[in-house]
């Protein structure tokens, strides 16, 4: 895309001159689109002084200079003749001033008369030699002029704009009139009456309201914040563009040249990070994408820790602008999970450390939840690890569930502005146990996380702290349909693959990440991380790829149909120290992924060529694109490792 | 014919007590519409003959006050649509009977 070419025409035209430019006429009280734009640009004006020689000021110079030029051949003999007696007298009297002068005019007359040819001589050269000519006096002057600096006149014209101006109409009559004042003296009495009864406050107020009747309300004052507000996220997001250019033209269009000398190897380039000062001290504890808008994604903060719970928060943030949340909400408990609703996007469930879950509404400029569960509608008592939202019910009303580690699954549904709970499951442990006074306890197993199948839209599967995953059906309330023995510690995620329809995918704190096929018992693949994994998504373009976490602070991009047994990445994204990686989700459209941590830091970071690699066309056959081809690719990898199984 | 005539008094009696100035429609901000309301019925009061010489006066004081091209109309029955600029009118009832409208449009 960087290469495109974009042709640009030199025209004739002043690139400078606007276009469309209107002007009010006032004549016509209304603004009118000036269509011939002058296209001259001008620049260098001197203002000169030649004349032209054929106008009238032309001419008029030239008959004064040529009436000079008679006089100064005559003169300039006179001059010399004068200069020289002068100078032999030089007792300026003026009785020799006088006959100098008559004697000059004789002179004058001798050659003129006498020696014609010599005058015509002497006139010919004076005219090209002084135009000019100053006349020399007997007395010794000095003319001196001067002129004092004249700025140079600049042309600027300005037009102001037009006042605003309505319309109005009316007709009065005479019984327009009266009606007018009965009706005035009519709510004068009521209002008299009232005050009476009420206290003053209240009559003032009716009278301000009186007179508002009469006269019409003022147009309502907007609090120039909210006029702003529009063109100030505009502008907030273009300075936020400009500032992190670079990172945005990697985001669009690098692609890591030197994947193709690694191998098999990718990598994943930072991109931006996501911070906010009151987040700082809280870990990140779910992330999650906007299934509408694509550069939109949440993310949940609250505490893993046991011991230290403090309050959580909710922020929403888009790429478009790295450097502050779009949505910010905060709540007393801390935010374990969070999911947005595919129906409605503006709906986003929450779940909390203190097992009560909310729906946050974005339309609205609230920063509480819509709708929020309490002790007595239901909530769980323990923290509630996942809320996923389900299609809505029949009834057309939204519904989620949610796990928690009390052992139960609810649906909580959306029934005319409330939260109406129903328990599916309780997860019972084996076992029971006796308590005080005999009664059998059934111990609950703790469920810390669950997924739903994409297409058959009764299977769940749900993970325990105990390791298992138990796989269960939304119609049997009490039994499962199967039990996996899946992990030592507590199954961290569960997800189930977005193309092939049997394949999940479960993490734990037992440090590995294992694949399974939902008929078979056995995994089908099993990676070991050194480090507890957090966090493993499925990626949405590919059913072999996934990314997991792990809480020494790396991501690890595996491809199965590449390498079966190493990731194709692992890559330290935090650099603090003490600093765990929390979670990570990959968007649904754009090549990169998100990684939470325990700092409340969210690092985005664009998958290299390497790991996003199509299978390859053989020569002659297309490339098919789609879910089947995905799931074939995936199959291929299985049956591989079912047969030795099998056998 | 009695009856009549005090009728038409009783009626006269009854506009005129009731002649308080009664603000019919404005858009003025409220320091320049009590100002030129008060200048309204000055006017009608002074010249309470003369219609015209009224206007003439209210005119001539709104344009030095808040600046040129201000027009008014004084009348008992009329009918009107007008350009006015915004935030520049004023039209009240006053005297029982009479109606003023004061607009500025330049």
């Amino acid at each position: 895309e960087l290469k495109k070419e974009f042709t640009r025409t030199l025209t004739a035209d002043n690139p400078h001159a606007p276009q469309n430019i209107v002007r009010y006429s006032f004549k016509e009280r209304e603004y009118k689109l000036v269509e011939h734009m002058d296209q001259t640009a001008i620049h260098f004006s001197l203002n000169g002084n030649m004349i032209p020689k054929d106008s009238d000021e032309g001419r008029r110079q030239s008959i004064r200079s040529s009436i000079e030029a008679e006089k100064a051949p005559v003169e300039t003999a006179a001059e010399t003749s004068e200069e020289a007696e002068i100078k032999e007298e030089q007792t300026g009297d003026t009785e020799e001033e006088g006959e100098g002068e008559e004697e000059g005019e004789a002179t004058v007359e001798e050659p003129e008369a006498a020696e014609a040819a010599e005058a015509a001589e002497a006139e010919e050269p004076p005219p090209p030699k002084v135009p000019e000519k100053k006349l020399a006096n007997q007395f010794n002057f000095i003319e001196r002029a001067s002129m004092t600096p004249q700025n140079p006149l600049r042309e600027r014209a300005c037009q102001s704009e037009p006042l605003p101006s309505e319309n109005f109409s009316a007709n009065v009559n005479q019984w327009d009139i009266y009606d007018a004042y009965v009706e005035e003296l009519e709510k004068m009495e009521k209002a008299k009456e009232k005050e009476k009864s009420k206290p003053q406050a209240v009559k003032r107020e009716e009278e301000k309201r009186g007179v508002r009747k009469l006269s019409q309300v003022e147009p309502q004052h907007i609090d120039p914040m909210t006029r702003v507000a529009k063109a100030a996220k505009i502008a907030e997001r273009m300075v936020n563009l400009n500032t992190f250019d670079d990172i945005a033209q990697d985001f669009k269009y690098f692609e890591d040249a030197s994947d193709e000398f690694r191998g098999q190897q990718g990598t994943l380039l930072p991109l931006w990070h996501f911070q906010y000062d009151k987040t700082k001290k809280l870990a990140v504890t779910a992330i999650s994408w906007n299934p509408k808008y694509k550069d939109l994604f949440a993310v949940g903060y609250g505490s893993y820790d046991f011991m230290k719970q403090g309050h959580g928060m909710v922020l929403l943030y888009s790429l478009k602008n790295p450097s502050f949340p779009e949505y910010v909400f905060s709540s007393n408990s801390g935010v374990m999970c969070l999911d947005f609703s595919s129906d409605h996007p503006h709906l986003m469930a929450v779940g909390f450390y203190d097992g009560n879950v909310a729906i946050y509404n974005l339309k609205k400029a609230t920063s509480q939840p819509i709708h929020k569960s309490n002790a007595e509608s239901g909530k769980h008592t323990e923290p509630v690890w996942q809320v996923k939202w389900q299609k809505d019910d029949m009834d057309n009303n939204s519904n989620f569930f949610s796990i928690s580690s009390d052992g139960r699954i609810v649906s909580w549904t959306l029934v005319k502005n409330e939260l109406v709970h129903v328990d599916i499951i309780k997860l019972s442990a084996e076992g029971m146990m006796q308590g005080p006074e005999g009664l059998q306890l059934q111990t609950l197993g703790c469920g810390t996380s669950f997924d739903f199948h994409k297409k058959i839209d009764y299977l769940f599967l749900v993970g325990t702290e105990e390791g298992k995953i138990y796989k269960c059906s939304k119609n049997y309330s009490n039994q499962f349909l199967d039990v996996f023995e899946a992990h030592h510690m507590a199954v961290d995620t569960i997800s189930w693959n977005p193309y092939h329809l049997k394949v999940f995918i479960s993490c734990s704190s037992d440090w590995t990440i294992k694949i399974w096929d939902h008929t078979i018992k056995t995994p089908m693949f099993i990676y070991d991380l050194n480090s507890a994994v957090g966090d493993v998504a499925w990626s949405p373009y590919s059913s072999t790829v996934f990314a997991a976490v792990t809480t020494d602070g790396k991501a690890h991009v595996f491809d199965l149909n590449i390498n079966k047994h190493e990731p194709l990445c692992t890559q330290l994204v935090v650099t603090r120290k003490k600093n765990k990686t929390t979670h990570i989700q990959f968007n649904p459209v754009y090549p990169i992924i998100i990684v939470g941590d325990e700092r409340g830091l969210i690092t985005s970071l664009k998958l290299s060529p390497n790991l996003r690699k199509m299978p390859k066309a053989k020569k002659g056959q297309e490339v098919k694109k789609g879910p089947e081809v995905e799931m074939a690719k995936l199959e291929k990898l299985l049956s591989l490792v079912r047969e030795p199984e099998s056998k | 014919m009695e009856e009549t005539e005090e009728e038409k008094k009783d009626e006269a009696d009854y506009k005129r007590l009731h002649s308080f100035p009664l603000i019919r429609h404005s858009d003025m901000p409220e320091e320049m519409r009590i100002e030129a309301m008060e200048l309204c019925v000055t006017a009608c009061e002074k010249h309470a003959t003369n219609n015209e010489s009224a206007a003439k006066m209210i005119k001539e004081m709104m344009d030095k006050k808040f600046g040129s091209s201000w027009h008014v109309v004084i009348g008992e029955g009329f009918g009107f649509e007008i350009t006015h600029e915004v935030k520049n009118l004023l039209y009240m009832f006053f005297g029982g009977s009479l109606a003023v409208c004061v607009w500025k449009c330049s």
